[in-house]
């Protein structure tokens, strides 16, 4: 586990991009051989390369992936080792040289010819059918095995003669791959639903394919030139080693000049690197190392929650107490954080800006200001550094609050479409359509959205119905108050919970509208649930099992909603779909001020005043909650109304 | 561009009349020594360290002007980039800002009085003012112990005759909006309130522990607006924050075509910003709607035309001003005190500053608190306590300095008893002068042997 981490948190950009050649430069793997402890090592090593050029949204694909690195596993040369590069790079000139030495007479006349054939034949062979082990395994599955079967022996044969034992024991350290790879991509897959938190994943997916499909064209071609030209000299055994001898070096040239023919492909890599390095995976705030890093490079220094649940510990505790003062008080020394992103931090932190519609709007409006005041620094592309930029606006706002799921999708989609600027764009239309973009996205996903759901719900209700709806939904009351206008006879239940009270904000509006309205806490739900005939309720998420995900205590109303036999209906914009899976509450969640539910407004002086101190108490307060598919009859979304088995199309499509 | 679109202001005023006779046309007030630094040099260095350092500074007067600018340009050559402007004496604060304010261009002025000594980091204000979205937003601070130093008295003597004054001020429950403010000067037996605004609050916490500290974050535009429309506007203080008070709920400002012309510049980009907002508020109006779900005041929020928003200093927080000769004293003695971490010098074992080039006589003791700078001469069988002694002073034998503040270049002879006093620089003091609570001017010589009581002493 622990070598794992390093490289995806601490993603120096230079490695990276090594990474990223590294499919190609195929000898490392054997040379890995050499050692016993690195294929375990090797096979690790792959996995952040791995994850970042597979696609990481879709579920089933990981699957895929795993089957393909399993049936790539046996063929020794796509298993690259970024980190082990150098090491062998190191290794392999004291092994070779000597081999090349060894080897120079035979087959060839001279060694340097030989080794300029190899510059211009070999090093592109072995990087195109790398990289084919990577894209389509069932061809490297069939191509590889054979070829290396045809090879190894000959080689062997070769090297027990000249070399000695350095490479004969080629073999066994594949299968030892096979077996160590196994266990790294279930956790390159575990560490996948991880990400899905990761805002900036999800545009990479289809950029991804399309540059898959480019290189594989090309190498394609390259590849088959080569076997022509393999023909000649090619069955030569001692060509795989003298690739080796040669390939580290012109590998690095070979490839920069395949992206730069393919033009867009320079500045992906880059930009995913920025991404992750600025948008880490989900953070365990139960790991001290991470914690300590990540206390390093942040704003303010967050103090130690006093009291945490061990269950939930890994989450990011609830600072807000002191977070605030100390965050105004730097407030000129944050120069990165252009004025209205930071004003949007402020209030999403004191919670003057609450729900996913509301902040995901703010910090689209903030970030479009902080667009329009944008130039580009001199010697830089608008398109990298303004999502660098952005990037640092969104880890500035995540250490205010967690991001909602409503504004990691923003967030997605705002970043695909400045990647998706072409290059030779002046600075102005740039600009100008992002923040076109950026007011499209408020008004397709988020206005339009309501009022097309709006006009689905509206459908549900009857006369003399009476609905449920429980805390503050913006949605909801949408619904409700057009519904009232449309003249709909309906009674209103309406559900709260403590301690936000968000529903007395909803029954306020209500009423002084003059709808008909009941109000309760939850602690009754089971007694009003008797006479309720529609039970509505807002979500921050749906996620692509159809688990919704919502404010704390939907999965309880819903319950018993289900219990009664009372249809449960759902209304969620798409855009806040994500597809992650997520079974319970406990795994993700976001805790809020833990304070909060000691302090009972009835009374001057809460009875558990003063235990706050105590070290037996510990207090739990969780934002969000996760309700089964099974309890939700239909989902509203602007795309209809769906059922949560359906949900799963609809995602995708999103 | 301006540090996240704030500008600074720090007025340094001129020669105070309230200070005198520790002023002088040589000495302004902003370059009086507190612990043998220009008070000034605090501000910058708050200011400086909360990394603004584009700053502009006022001063009245045109000589005063010049020494500060001298000052500063010497201290802070390389590390602040300020602007010194001059203006007429007896201007006030808001014509000062008048004669400067075609030259703000930042969405927001901080404004800072340049006799604060504090430890408030402004960015708390600023940011307050930028989460509120208020209109101003001032700093309050817990007053001193001895009583607000408002009423502008030299001495305790003076003091002791007048009624002890407070600063009333109004702040809603939620203690963020100011609400009402009257100066020491203005509150009689009764305090008039406005009923609109105490309608529409519902509550308001009235407070006389409360001092304003002169330190404010304005709207640039309304500001400037009020500056041009009410030109018999003198002080900030007196005449712009209770105007901006008294209107913070009526259109009066809004229908003077202030809050209107609010987008200035950038207008196009607000007036979108709004139509989204005020679009999507129409469909979705609970997701735009203030934190406080129960009280008044948010139902009465939208009708607010603008806020007046206060950022309450905590109480471990220091924070004075220097506009007495009291405060003068008690600043001094804080810094180099209980508030030792602002002055900026290493305190030794004994909790007290002396200057390697300092000289003691035998059997000469300082005290803990006390500052003793460089190349000042004591004799013998001197005692000081609590009190700061400029440069290059020459003290005799036997000479007693408690509570007080020696400015540089004095000479005190043999047999002196200074007690709770001010001597400013060049002062001379025959044998065997006694002084308590007195106030010598720069220059005066105190003939041998007399002795003094809460005087102020100063060449004609």
């Amino acid at each position: 586990m622990e070598p794992r981490r390093p490289p995806r948190t601490v993603s120096d950009p230079k490695v990276r991009q090594v990474g990223f050649v590294t499919p190609a430069a195929a000898p490392p793997a054997r040379t890995v051989s050499d050692t016993a402890a690195m294929p375990a090592a090797g096979a690790s090593q792959e996995l952040p390369l791995s994850g970042s050029s597979l696609s990481p949204v879709m579920i089933p694909p990981p699957r895929h992936d795993g089957l393909s690195a399993r049936v790539t596993a046996p063929v020794p040369v796509p298993i690259a080792a970024t980190a082990l590069r150098l090491d062998n790079l190191q290794i392999r000139v004291g092994s070779y040289n000597q081999s090349e030495v060894l080897l120079g007479t035979p087959p060839m006349t001279s060694p340097s010819s030989r080794v300029e054939d190899a510059v211009s034949e070999f090093s592109d062979d072995v990087s195109a059918s790398s990289l084919y082990g990577r894209t389509e395994p069932d061809k490297v599955g069939t191509a590889f095995p054979g070829r290396s079967g045809d090879l190894m022996p000959a080689k062997s044969v070769v090297a027990g003669g000249s070399i000695g034992g350095s490479h004969t024991p080629e073999n066994p350290p594949t299968t030892s791959l096979v077996v160590k790879t196994l266990p790294g991509i279930t956790e390159k897959k575990r560490g996948m639903l991880e990400k899905q938190h990761d805002e900036a994943a999800a545009p990479k997916p289809l950029k991804e394919k399309t540059t898959k499909a480019e290189r594989r064209a090309l190498q394609e071609a390259q590849r088959a030139a080569k076997s022509a030209a393999k023909e000649g000299g090619g069955a030569d055994p001692t060509n795989t080693k003298k690739d080796k001898v040669v390939k580290p070096t012109p590998q690095k040239k070979d490839v920069p000049e395949v992206a730069a023919s393919s033009g867009k492909k320079v500045d992906r890599p880059l930009e995913k690197e920025r991404k992750k390095e600025v948008l880490p995976l989900r953070m365990q705030f139960d790991d001290k190392h991470k914690v300590e890093k990540v206390k390093q490079r942040a704003i303010v220094n967050q103090r130690e929650a006093k009291s945490r649940v061990e269950f939930f510990q890994r989450l990011p505790q609830y600072v807000h107490g002191t977070q605030l003062q100390e965050l105004e008080a730097k407030f000129f020394q944050l120069d990165a954080v252009h004025p209205s992103v930071y004003k949007v931090g402020l209030h999403h932190l004191s919670g003057k800006i609450t729900g996913g519609n509301a902040r995901c709007i703010a910090m689209l409006l903030a970030f479009k200001e902080a667009i329009k005041d944008y130039s580009t620094p001199p010697e830089k592309a608008l398109v990298r550094d303004l999502n660098a930029k952005i990037s640092g606006f969104v880890s500035f706002l995540i250490e205010c609050r967690p991001l909602s799921i409503s504004m990691g999708n923003a967030i997605k989609f705002l970043k695909n479409r400045i990647a998706k600027l072409p290059l030779s764009m002046s600075e102005l239309d740039a600009k100008a359509s992002i923040q076109s973009d950026i007011d499209r996205f408020i008004n397709q996903k988020i206005i339009i959205a309501d009022k097309v759901i709006v006009r689905h719900a509206f459908a549900k209700i009857r006369d003399g119905d009476v609905l449920l709806t429980y805390g503050l939904s913006s949605v909801v009351e949408m619904i409700l108050v057009y519904a009232h206008e449309h003249k709909k006879k309906f009674r209103i239940v309406i559900v709260d919970s403590r301690p936000k009270h968000e529903g007395q904000i909803l029954l306020r509006r209500l009423v002084a509208k003059g709808l008909n309205c009941t109000y309760t806490h939850i602690n009754a739900i089971s007694y009003i649930m008797h006479e309720v005939t529609r039970v509505f309720l807002g979500a921050a998420s749906v996620l692509s099992n159809g688990t919704v995900y919502s404010r704390v205590g939907t999965a309880c109303v819903a319950m018993v909603a289900k219990a009664y036999r009372v249809p449960v209906l759902i209304c969620c914009e798409a855009y806040k779909f994500h597809e992650r899976v997520q079974l319970d509450s406990i795994c993700f969640n976001e805790l809020g001020d833990p304070d909060a539910i000691l302090k009972v407004p009835t009374h001057v002086e809460s009875y558990l005043y003063g235990c706050m101190d105590n070290d037996n108490l510990q207090l739990l307060n969780l934002n969000y909650d996760a309700t089964p598919s099974d309890y939700v009859s239909m989902i509203i979304t602007d795309y209809g109304m769906v059922s949560c088995n359906q949900l799963l199309i609809y995602c995708s499509v999103f | 561009m301006t540090r996240m679109d704030f500008e600074v202001v720090v007025l340094a005023g001129g020669a105070s009349s309230n200070l005198s006779p520790l002023v002088s046309q040589e000495l302004p007030k902003a370059l009086l020594p507190v612990a043998n630094r220009p008070v000034l040099s605090y501000v910058l260095e708050l200011l400086e360290g909360s990394n603004l350092k584009d700053l502009i500074v006022v001063v009245e007067g045109e000589d005063a002007a010049q020494l500060v600018g001298g000052w500063i340009s010497g201290a802070y050559a390389d590390r602040l980039h300020v602007e010194v402007a001059a203006v007429p004496e007896g201007v006030g604060t808001a014509g000062a800002l008048r004669s400067i304010s075609s030259y703000l261009t930042a969405n927001d002025v901080l404004i800072v009085s340049g006799d604060l000594v504090t430890d408030v980091p402004p960015g708390a204000i600023a940011a307050t003012h930028r989460r509120h979205g208020a209109v101003v937003t001032t700093l309050l601070c817990s007053s001193p112990v001895s009583g607000p130093s408002d009423s502008g008295t030299s001495g305790g003597k003076e003091k002791a005759k007048k009624p002890v004054r407070h600063n009333i001020i109004g702040l809603d429950p939620t203690r963020q909006y100011l609400l009402h403010m009257a100066t020491g000067a203005e509150v009689e037996k009764d305090i008039r309130l406005q009923k609109r605004i105490l309608q529409a609050v519902g509550q308001m916490e009235i407070r006389a522990d409360l001092m304003d500290a002169h330190l404010y974050a304005f709207k640039r535009t309304v500001l400037q607006d009020i500056l041009d429309q009410k030109d018999k506007f003198q002080s900030i203080r007196q005449d712009i924050l209770p105007y901006l008070i008294r209107t913070q709920l009526s259109s009066e400002v809004s229908g003077n075509g202030l809050v209107s012309s609010e987008s200035g510049s950038n207008k196009s980009a607000v007036q979108d910003e709004l139509r989204w907002l005020s679009q999507h508020r129409e469909i979705a109006p609970s997701t735009f709607q203030d934190s406080q779900p129960l009280s008044l005041k948010s139902q009465r929020d939208d009708q607010r035309s603008h806020k007046c928003c206060v950022y309450i200093a905590n109480e471990s927080k220091y924070c004075a001003r220097l506009n007495s000769i009291q405060a003068f004293s008690d600043i001094n003695r804080d810094v180099i005190g209980e508030a030792s971490h602002l002055s900026g010098y290493s305190f030794s074992a004994q909790n007290n500053i002396i200057h390697p080039s300092a000289e003691l006589g035998s059997k000469t003791t300082v005290g803990p608190q006390c500052m003793l700078a460089e190349g000042s001469k004591l004799g013998d069988k001197c005692s000081v306590k609590r009190s700061v002694i400029g440069r290059h002073c020459r003290i005799g034998s036997n000479v007693k300095i408690v509570n007080s503040v020696v400015m540089n270049h004095v000479t005190i002879d043999d047999g002196c008893s200074i007690q709770g006093s001010v001597i400013c620089s060049n002062v001379q003091l025959q044998e065997r002068v006694v002084l308590k609570d007195c106030q010598v001017g720069a220059g005066y010589i105190v003939t041998s042997g007399s002795e003094h009581k809460s005087e102020s002493l100063a060449r004609k």
